[in-house]
C-alpha cells in the first residue's frame, strides 16, 4: 500500500507536536476555568419581621447546609433542621441537607464559582482557611443573630445566651462575628478516678505530687503519662494552660501575637523542662512517641497510663474503649510551685466546631436562622446527649444525666469561669505553626527526648518568626 | 492522495487529542499560570505575584526535606523492589533444579507466586492501616516479635524515630508493589526460549550466569518499564504517607514528601498559588527522571 513510505513515523511525531503547540494558546481560554467567574449569586428576597422570625427569613426559601461528619456525626443537624422546617413549614423539604469530611476539596469550587452554601461546619482536617475567607470578604457577619431574641426567652439576646469567650472568637479584626462556634471543648489532663482510687492515689495539685505519684505508678507497673506521639500537638491541650497558670495569661497571648521572644519566657522554661521531666524519667508509656491518637487512648483506657492531655471529646471517641467502671475525669493542669501567677484550677476551654454562613450565600438569613434554632435549648439538649460533648449555649446540661468524663469536665469549668479560663489561639489562627512545626517538630522531638527543652524553646520561636514573616499569612492579634 | 491520507489519519486522532487537550494539557497549562499567582483556592479573587512563589521555595526547608525524601524514595525504591521482583521471577521460572525438567521454578513455585501476588489485591489505604497497626511500638506486631526472640532491649519506636520513619514507608511501598512485578517478570520470563537455558546449562553455567547472561539482558524492556512505574510510585508515595506517618509528615519532616506538601500548602492552608508552584516543582522533578530513565535504557533491542 505504500503507506508507511511516504507517512513515515518522524512525520507523525512531529505533526503532533506542531497540534499541541497550535493547542496551547487555545488553551488560555480554559485557563480560568479552576478559578471560576466568581459572579455573585442573586439573594433570595427577605421575609417579613415578626416575634415568630426574628431574622426576617424568607419563610418559602430553600435552605442547604452543609455539615462536616467527623467525631459528633451530622444527625445532631439533622434534628435541629426537622425544627427549623416544624417552625417554617412551607420550608418543608426544601433544606437540602450534606455530610462530609472533605470540607474544602468539596466547597472550595463553589466558593470559586460563587455559589456556596448557607451554611457550613468547617471543621476537621480539611477546615477552609479562616484567615483567607475572611480576608477575601467571603463571609457574612453574624451580628444581626447575636443581636436577635434567643429562641427560648426572647427577652434574652442570642449572644447573652453563650459562653463567655464564644463571641470573642468569632471575631478577627474589627467588631464584626464571621464565625460562630457551637460546640464548646473544655481541655486538660484526663484520667480514671476509679484507678487512682484503686491505688489510694489523689489527682496532684502541685508538679512535686506529680512527679511522687508517677514514681509510685511506676513501681507498679504503671506508666504515669501518655500522649497520641504521632499527633504530638495534644500536649499543648495541658501545656499551654499550665504555661499561663505559671507566667499569666499575658504569656500566652504573647506567643499567640507572635511576639519575639515570646517562647523565650521563664515560664515557657519552667514548663518544658517540667514536661522534659516526666520524659527523663521514665514516666512516659513506652513506645508512646509511635502512638496515634486512639492507640495512646487505647492503652489509657487499659490503665498502661494515668494521666493523657485531651479535649472533652475523648469521652465520646474512646466509648467502645473505656471499661464500664473507668470512672472518667478531667483534672485541670497541677501548680509548678508557689510563685504561679494563676490558681490552680486554671484552665483551656474554646469554642469547637466553626459554623460559618458564607457571603454569596442565596439564603444568608436561613443559615443564621438554622444556628438560632441550634442554640435552643431543645436542639442543644439534643446534642448534649447525643454527642457527649458540651455546646457554647451557656446551659442546657440542667436535667439531663451526663456521662462521667463530661460532668467532670462541665464541673471544672463551673469552678474555673470566668477568671481561670484561658483560651490559647495558635490553633485556629496558625494551623501550620501549632500543628506541624511546634507540635511535630519541637515538642514532639522533646517528648520523645531527642531535643533539650533548651533546643525546643529556641525552635519554636524560629518557628513562630518565620511565621511572622511569612506575607502568605494572615496575622492576628490578641486585642 | 497525501492529502487525503493525513485528513483520515487526523480523523481518528481529533476525538483523543480533544480529551488529551481537554484533561492533561489544560490542568498543566493553567497549574503553571496559577504557580505565578496569589491563588487562595477560596475566591477568585488573585493577582499575579510573579516569581515570588519560587522564590519562596528555594528558602523553604520543608521544600528541601521533601525533595530529599523523594530523591531517597526514586533511588532505593526502584532498585530494591526491581531486584526482588526480578530474583523471586527468576527463582519461580527458571532458577529450580528437577530431575525431568530441565528449566523450572523451584518447588511449590505457583503457591508462592499467588502469595506474592496477595498484597496486590488490597488497597493501598488498608496496607497502610494494617501496617500502622505493626509498626505500633506498644502492642504492634513488629515489637512483639522482638520482645518475643529475647530481645527485649530493642524495641524501636518506628514511626515515632525520624531515623527509622522513612525507611518504614519503604518497607510498606516495597511489600505491597514486588508482587506486581514478580507477575510481570515471570510473564516476560516466559517468553524467552528454553533452548537458550538449555545451551546455557550444557555449557555448565550456573543460576547465577544465567540470570546476568540470558533473563536479565532479555528482559531489558520489561524492567525500563518497571523502573517507570516504580518512580512514578516514589514520587507519589501520598497515601502511605498520610494515613501511616506521624503527623503526618513524619517526626522532623523525616516523611515529607512534595506531593504531602502540595496537599497541606494548597487545601489546609489556603496557598494554593504556592501550592501549584509546588506541583511545578514536582514536575520538572518528574520530568527530568523521565529524561534520566530513558537514556540509561536505551539499547539496542534484541530480537529472538
Amino acid at each position: 500500500m505504500g503507506f508507511t513510505s511516504d507517512f513515515g513515523r518522524r512525520d507523525l511525531v512531529k505533526r503532533a507536536a506542531a497540534l499541541g503547540l497550535i493547542s496551547v494558546p487555545t488553551m488560555a481560554a480554559l485557563s480560568s476555568c479552576a478559578t471560576g467567574d466568581g459572579d455573585k449569586t442573586k439573594q433570595v428576597d427577605k421575609g417579613t419581621k415578626s416575634a415568630k422570625n426574628p431574622l426576617a427569613i424568607n419563610e418559602s426559601a430553600s435552605l442547604d447546609v452543609v455539615i462536616f461528619d467527623g467525631g459528633f456525626g451530622d444527625q445532631y443537624a439533622k434534628d435541629a433542621q426537622a425544627e427549623y422546617m416544624k417552625a417554617f413549614p412551607k420550608t418543608e423539604g426544601k433544606v437540602k441537607h450534606a455530610a462530609t469530611q472533605k470540607i474544602q476539596s468539596k466547597l472550595a469550587p463553589r466558593f470559586n464559582g460563587g455559589t456556596p452554601p448557607d451554611l457550613i461546619d468547617n471543621s476537621g482536617a480539611e477546615q477552609m482557611d479562616f484567615g483567607t475567607l475572611v480576608s477575601k470578604k467571603q463571609l457574612t457577619d453574624l451580628r444581626d443573630l447575636l443581636d436577635a431574641p434567643s429562641l427560648d426567652d426572647p427577652s434574652k439576646k442570642v449572644r447573652d445566651t453563650l459562653r463567655p469567650g464564644v463571641v470573642e472568637m468569632g471575631q478577627f479584626e474589627g467588631e464584626e462575628v464571621w464565625v460562630l462556634y457551637y460546640a464548646y471543648t473544655i481541655y486538660g489532663v484526663w484520667y480514671s478516678k476509679s484507678l487512682l482510687a484503686k491505688h489510694d492515689w489523689q489527682y496532684p495539685q502541685t508538679w512535686d505530687d506529680m512527679l511522687t505519684l508517677c514514681a509510685d505508678a511506676k513501681k507498679q507497673g504503671i506508666a504515669g503519662w501518655t500522649y497520641p506521639g504521632k499527633y504530638p500537638y495534644y500536649l499543648p491541650f495541658s501545656l499551654y494552660p499550665f504555661i499561663a497558670k505559671i507566667g499569666g495569661p499575658e504569656t500566652l497571648d504573647a506567643i499567640d501575637n507572635l511576639e519575639p521572644n515570646a517562647w523565650k519566657n521563664d515560664a515557657v522554661k519552667a514548663a518544658f523542662e517540667a514536661y522534659d521531666e516526666l520524659q527523663r524519667k521514665g514516666y512516659i508509656l513506652k513506645g508512646t512517641p509511635g502512638l496515634d491518637h486512639i492507640q495512646s487512648q487505647v492503652a489509657w483506657n487499659e490503665g498502661k497510663a494515668l494521666f493523657i492531655p485531651n479535649g472533652s471529646w475523648v469521652e465520646n471517641e474512646t466509648k467502645k474503649t473505656t471499661p464500664k467502671n473507668f470512672d472518667m475525669a478531667v483534672g485541670a493542669p497541677s501548680s509548678l510551685d508557689s510563685s504561679d501567677k494563676m490558681p490552680f484550677g486554671t484552665i483551656w476551654a474554646s469554642g469547637g466546631e466553626p459554623f460559618i454562613v458564607p457571603k454569596n450565600a442565596k439564603n444568608p438569613r436561613g443559615g443564621m436562622e438554622l444556628l438560632r434554632v441550634m442554640l435552643g435549648k431543645k436542639s442543644t439538649q439534643n446534642f448534649i446527649q447525643q454527642v457527649s460533648s458540651l455546646s457554647s449555649l451557656n446551659g442546657g446540661t440542667e436535667g439531663i444525666e451526663l456521662a462521667p468524663g463530661l460532668a467532670s469536665a462541665q464541673e471544672l469549668w463551673q469552678k474555673a469561669n470566668p477568671d481561670k479560663i484561658v483560651n490559647p489561639r495558635l490553633q485556629d489562627w496558625y494551623v501550620t505553626l501549632q500543628k506541624e512545626k511546634i507540635g511535630v517538630a519541637a515538642l514532639g522531638e522533646m517528648m520523645a527526648g531527642r531535643m533539650s527543652p533548651k533546643e525546643c524553646m529556641a525552635k519554636c520561636q524560629k518557628f513562630a518568626d518565620e511565621t511572622a514573616k511569612d506575607s502568605a499569612v494572615t496575622k492576628y492579634r490578641h486585642k | 492522495m497525501r492529502h487525503g491520507k493525513n485528513g483520515f489519519i487526523a480523523g481518528f486522532l481529533i476525538l483523543p487529542l480533544a480529551i488529551y487537550a481537554v484533561f492533561v494539557v489544560s490542568p498543566f497549562v493553567q497549574a503553571i499560570y496559577y504557580s505565578f499567582t496569589n491563588w487562595s483556592g477560596l475566591s477568585s479573587d488573585l493577582k499575579m505575584v510573579g516569581f515570588d512563589n519560587y522564590r519562596k521555595l528555594l528558602d523553604d526547608d520543608v521544600f528541601w526535606h521533601a525533595l530529599r525524601n523523594n530523591l531517597v524514595l526514586l533511588l532505593v525504591l526502584p532498585l530494591v523492589t526491581l531486584g526482588m521482583g526480578l530474583f523471586f521471577a527468576f527463582m519461580l521460572n527458571v532458577g529450580g533444579r528437577r530431575k525431568n525438567a530441565v528449566v523450572s521454578g523451584v518447588q511449590g513455585s505457583s503457591i508462592y507466586k499467588v502469595i506474592y501476588f496477595f498484597p496486590q489485591v488490597l488497597s493501598i489505604a488498608i496496607v497502610a492501616l494494617i501496617f500502622q497497626f505493626a509498626y505500633n511500638p506498644n502492642s504492634g506486631a513488629l515489637n512483639s516479635f522482638l520482645s518475643g526472640i529475647g530481645l527485649d532491649s530493642v524495641q524501636p519506636n518506628w514511626l515515632g524515630d525520624p531515623k527509622l520513619a522513612l525507611w518504614c514507608v519503604m518497607g510498606v511501598m516495597v511489600w505491597s508493589n514486588v508482587g506486581f512485578y514478580v507477575v510481570l517478570f515471570s510473564a516476560a520470563m516466559s517468553t524467552i526460549p528454553r533452548d537458550f537455558y538449555e545451551a546455557a546449562l550444557l555449557d555448565g553455567a550456573n543460576r547465577f550466569t544465567t540470570f546476568f547472561r540470558i533473563t536479565l539482558p532479555l528482559l531489558w524492556d520489561t524492567v525500563q518499564t518497571g523502573w517507570v512505574y516504580m518512580g512514578i510510585m516514589a514520587l507519589d508515595a501520598f497515601a502511605v504517607v498520610q494515613i501511616m506517618t506521624v503527623g503526618p509528615g513524619g517526626p522532623d519532616y523525616s516523611t515529607e514528601v512534595l506531593t504531602w506538601f502540595v496537599y497541606t500548602k494548597g487545601i489546609r492552608d489556603g496557598q494554593a498559588g504556592y501550592a501549584t508552584a509546588l506541583g511545578v516543582a514536582l514536575l520538572i522533578v518528574t520530568m527530568f527522571f523521565a529524561m534520566i530513565v530513558m537514556r540509561l535504557g536505551r539499547r539496542e533491542r534484541l530480537e529472538f
